[in-house]
């Protein structure tokens, strides 16, 4: 998959999946930094991160050794899987069925847990375990869509650049606001990117099992305009067949 | 082990929301592809079929969802 289309696509895939991850881990060390200090809240997130680090020096390289025809269909099976995941609950909360995720609620929740802890011995080493967990668990799923997104046609590079990116875009907001960037649309993003990666996934599967798309990178533009669509689709009719489930959640 | 296992089962519900459309999805996928190897279905067929596949469990899924909230 060689061309302008798929390195694009590649990029922003990469950058806006990362950016909502690393937005849901940055939330948890500001709450650490700001309730119980900096200290453990960067140690936190530097361990996780230098743990992160290692296990993609360690394994990446076997993905080399991996037939690329089979890593692009298990690769396009684990992104149908990832993606509709997204997309599924991104379309439950654009048709209003389930709340929005709130980025203030998670930054009170992961405070008030932080105050109780406070006079704990333990609470600089619990505070930075929160931090750790936080950074890993967010940092699994980035190193996870920079390794699908572009492992598959070669483009990992490109896509570990626009995690990168993410990466520095939140921190400089963050590091500037100093608060939950509670303002971000992150269902947007998250409707966007689950659009992406399915269609991805289902452009790579196919590809897994030689269907050789028409037009080869522009079908996978195709693709996505056809899960778009139906995604739209499928938002507005929840909305209207379904206005009880909506109730005060409508946006 | 304790973050192990926190790691673990966070790494697999990063791919498993909904277990029904997770194995729905992997049933189509798999029928698909043993179609297309075993049944001689022409590959770009198959491709299609997943499309449409996939956008028909996403449909199920989330009237499910619906209905029960």
């Amino acid at each position: 998959m060689t061309g302008f289309t798929p390195i694009i696509s590649t990029i922003i895939a990469a950058f806006l999946a990362s950016f909502v991850e690393v937005v849901e881990a940055f939330t948890i060390v500001l709450a650490v930094g700001v309730t119980r200090s900096w200290r453990p809240a960067l140690v936190g997130a530097a361990l996780a991160l230098a743990l992160l680090a290692s296990l993609v020096l360690a394994f990446g390289p076997l993905l080399a050794l991996v037939p690329i025809t089979v890593l692009q269909f298990v690769v396009g099976v684990l992104l149908i899987l990832f993606g509709m995941r997204w997309l599924r609950k991104a379309i439950l909360r654009a048709a209003g069925v389930i709340a929005l995720h709130d980025e203030e609620a998670a930054f009170s929740g992961e405070t008030a847990v932080l105050h109780r802890q406070a006079n704990d011995r333990r609470a600089d080493y619990l505070a930075g375990v929160a931090a750790f967990k936080a950074v890993l668990l967010e940092g699994v799923e980035v190193v996870f869509i920079v390794i699908a997104v572009g492992a598959a046609h070669g483009q990992t590079l490109y896509a570990s650049l626009g995690a990168l990116a993410a990466f520095f875009l939140v921190m400089l907001i963050g590091l500037a606001l100093h608060r939950p960037l509670a303002r971000v649309p992150e269902n947007a993003l998250k409707f966007v990117v689950g659009l992406m990666l399915t269609s991805f996934g289902i452009f790579w599967t196919g590809e897994g099992i030689d269907a050789h798309w028409p037009g080869d990178d522009l079908a996978l533009l195709a693709i996505f305009a056809i899960v778009a669509l139906a995604s739209f689709t499928i938002v507005r009719w929840l909305r209207s067949a379904y206005p009880a489930a909506i109730g005060g959640l409508a946006r | 082990m304790n973050i192990v296992r926190l790691a673990v089962r966070e790494f697999i519900g990063m791919f498993v929301d909904d277990g029904h459309l997770a194995l729905l999805a992997l049933l189509l996928i798999a029928a698909i592809t043993a179609a297309v190897k075993f049944l001689a279905l022409p590959p770009l067929f198959g491709g299609t079929l997943l499309l449409i596949g996939c956008l028909a469990i996403l449909v199920q899924s989330v009237r499910r969802a619906a209905r029960h909230q």
